[in-house]
């Protein structure tokens, strides 16, 4: 059978590979990529061999920060992120989960102050058994995760 | 060298080291031995109560001007821009232009920890929405050192509603600095919550749920009470807890001696009367309380040396 390539390689950028499938759209809001303007190419549902499902991201000409890689941790802790130039990997994240995240998910507690202010959401992020808990500097609840960690 | 208080926001309990806390505790009790009437002498205080409130207010501003020092503010948020629409961040810092520290309470959660960031004068929390007040467990803690001669290794029973009272939240929290054993005692719906008695897993402190006011009075050192409120019940559910969760002078006959009763007030129906006459009765010593541990509080606040 010929084997022919669902995505294509990719010159210089970033390969977010190994995304459960359903989260390669939430991602690609989370990071803002299509604002970029920069060629994206995404693949849905496509079969793993150790994953069954899972989503691809491929970001012409935009390395992801370590600090981006492990905020990404969060969706998708077994991804996979790699910078590429010139068709080498030159950089290979291992996601860490961040000890703190800013500015990016809302506070869930709808009466916490940081809704009507001029500040940043800040949430520091701690697992905890097999839940990743996330508490707000302000109004100091702890939520889990996946309360939490919901592009809207 | 100053105080470790010096300058220093209050906004939390667990922001507080078990030094802090001492420290805190011991200037309330040479305050109320010794008072003084210069600590905040020639200091303006901004007392801004966006919710309105009785006890922690006045107690507030009791303790400025006994300390000699002045007071600006307000006592309800509806008078003020912030009905305009102004937000909290550009209210304080025009307020903290103005005085040399900032008192508040507001309906909102983590607004006194938002006003410390905006703030140029320490900022003090008064209450914010169901979050923290740490001056009500500032005062709790010097009442109990106060009955008990200590902090260390107190037995304590907390009862009533354990769910949303976020006294004893922070209480809870304060006393595991100092290796306290706790009985919690509340109906199913108003239990303690989880992330509190995690807490207390994770630094290996020891509690026990408790259904039976009785099973726990002869064992505690400190008791604990609470408001249960009739709203969060339906009508049928109420009755049935109802009673369950009273404290009658009767009951007190097993106590230890040195046994006293706490209640961040005001109480409707969960202490009757009858306790208030028994040797065990010390809320309103405790209410009390609430001036010297705030005295103490913004005199380390507010001066290098107390």
């Amino acid at each position: 059978m010929q084997y022919t390539r669902t995505v294509e390689a990719l010159k210089q950028g970033t390969v977010i590979d190994h995304i459960p499938a359903g989260q390669g759209v939430n991602i690609l809001r989370l990071f803002k990529l299509a604002e970029t303007g920069e060629r994206i190419t995404v693949g849905l549902n496509l079969s793993s061999r150790h994953m069954g499902a899972k989503d691809i991201i491929k970001v012409e000409n935009v390395a992801l920060t370590e600090e981006q890689a492990n905020e990404l941790a969060l969706f998708a802790p077994k991804a996979t992120v790699n910078v590429i130039d010139n068709f080498e990997v030159v950089k290979k994240h291992k996601l860490e989960l961040p000890e703190s995240i800013e500015g990016i998910f809302a506070c869930p507690n709808s009466n916490c102050i940081s809704h009507a202010e001029p500040v940043k959401s800040f949430f520091s992020v701690r697992a905890q058994a097999k839940d990743i808990k996330m508490k707000c500097k302000y109004c100091e609840k702890v939520f889990s995760k996946d309360i939490v960690a919901v592009v809207r | 060298m100053a105080n470790p208080l010096y300058r220093k926001h209050i906004i939390s309990i667990p922001d507080f080291s078990r030094e802090e806390l001492e420290l805190v505790v011991e200037t309330a009790g040479k305050l109320k031995r010794n008072p003084r009437n210069d600590l905040l002498q020639g200091k303006l205080v901004g007392s801004c109560f966006f919710e309105p409130s009785t006890r922690t207010r006045l107690s507030f501003e009791t303790a400025v001007q006994r300390l000699g020092g002045d007071i600006i503010g307000f006592a309800d948020g509806g008078n003020t821009s912030a009905k305009k629409g102004e937000t909290l961040a550009d209210s304080i810092k025009i307020i903290s232009s103005y005085a040399d520290a900032v008192v508040m309470r507001h309906p909102k959660e983590g607004a006194a920890r938002l006003a410390s960031e905006f703030s140029s004068v320490p900022v003090i929390n008064g209450g914010d929405g169901s979050n923290q007040h740490p001056t009500q467990t500032l005062l709790d803690l010097f009442t109990i050192r106060e009955t008990q001669g200590t902090l260390e290794n107190l037995t304590i029973a907390f009862v009533g509603d354990l769910k949303y009272g976020r006294t004893v939240h922070s209480l809870t929290q304060a006393l595991s600095l100092f290796g306290a054993r706790f009985y919690f005692v509340a109906p199913e719906q108003l239990a303690m919550p989880d992330y509190i008695c995690e807490e207390l897993d994770e630094k290996g402190i020891e509690y026990t749920l408790v259904d039976s006011l009785d099973d726990v009075i002869p064992l505690v050192d400190i008791m604990y009470m609470t408001r249960v409120q009739r709203e969060r019940f339906d009508e049928a559910e109420f009755k049935k807890i109802q009673g369950q969760f009273v404290l009658r002078a009767d009951m007190l006959k097993s106590a230890r001696t040195n046994m006293k009763v706490m209640h961040p007030l005001p109480r409707v129906d969960e202490i009757t009367v009858d306790v208030d006459a028994t040797p065990h009765a010390y809320y309103f010593e405790q209410a009390k309380n609430g001036v010297y541990a705030r005295q103490a509080l913004l005199s380390l606040v507010l001066n290098e040396t107390v």
